[in-house]
């Protein structure tokens, strides 16, 4: 299949490198051209991904998270791994303003965020093996294409 | 982090990047200045502000419940339609008002 290409990085868990890995995703992501608004949904998604797996998955704890982009046509896929404590009930965890840490100043909008941000989202997550979650955009929907238009 | 306190009103200058890493600082500046200083409104400056995402709003929420105690308010100004979108989705707009400029 033409026009597919794939990415991958590896990151400590500390809070600084959320901003790092937005950013590289969002670099990855303008090989498919997308407007402002898609390279913000996209970055959103991604900081709350990695902020879960941080502040949840972690417990704060310095580990490893992974981060992979696929680009398949104008598909564009983001998956946010950890190997964290993984989530006891996830249909529960992705309710909107459901959080574990109310004292922490969570808002439980992470979830909420990544599904009205991206088109698409599954969570796989088994207890004390990790998390991982999977998001899908399609990049320029609804977009004409110029040399569609008459001149 | 920048702030600016007149009597019992605290403006938070917002950083360019609102997410968990910044919000820390701004929950933990913001804190003690609204004990110290016996601070009744906030006010969220977003002017600089070109990315939030849920952390934000947590920090947000957090500082309501502090001064929502002594009958305060949160308020945001310069919000640009990015932000202004975070903000309304999350629902924080039910506590927090978004000032609004005359248009020009």
């Amino acid at each position: 299949m033409k026009n597919t290409n794939e990415m991958e990085i590896i990151f400590d868990s500390r809070s600084a490198n959320e901003r790092f890995a937005r950013v590289a995703v969002a670099a990855f992501l303008t090989q498919l051209n997308p407007t402002v608004e898609e390279v913000s949904d996209v970055k959103t998604a991604v900081s709350e991904a990695v902020t879960n797996a941080i502040i949840h998955g972690y417990d704060n704890e310095l580990q490893k998270i992974a981060v992979k982009c696929q680009i398949k046509g104008n598909v564009f896929v983001v998956i946010v791994k950890d190997d964290g404590v993984g989530i006891s009930d996830v249909e529960q965890a992705m309710l909107p303003m459901f959080t574990t840490k109310p004292d922490q100043d969570r808002s439980g909008m992470g979830f909420s965020f990544m599904e009205v941000f991206m088109d698409k989202i599954e969570v796989q997550s088994s207890l004390g093996e990790g998390t991982t979650v999977r998001m899908e955009k399609t990049i320029g929907k609804g977009r004409k294409v110029w040399n569609e238009q008459s001149l | 982090m920048k702030y600016l306190i007149e009597e019992n009103c605290l403006t938070i200058f917002l950083p360019k990047e609102v997410d968990h890493h910044q919000a820390e600082e701004i929950r933990k500046t913001a804190d003690s200045v609204i004990g110290e200083h016996h601070i009744k409104y906030v006010i969220f400056d977003f002017a600089e502000t070109e990315f939030m995402d849920s952390s934000g709003i947590g920090a947000i929420m957090g500082r309501y419940r502090m001064i929502q105690l002594i009958g305060g308010e949160v308020w945001a100004v310069h919000t640009n339609p990015r932000i202004k979108k975070i903000l309304t989705f999350s629902g924080v707009t039910k506590i927090m008002k978004i000032y609004e400029e005359d248009e020009k």
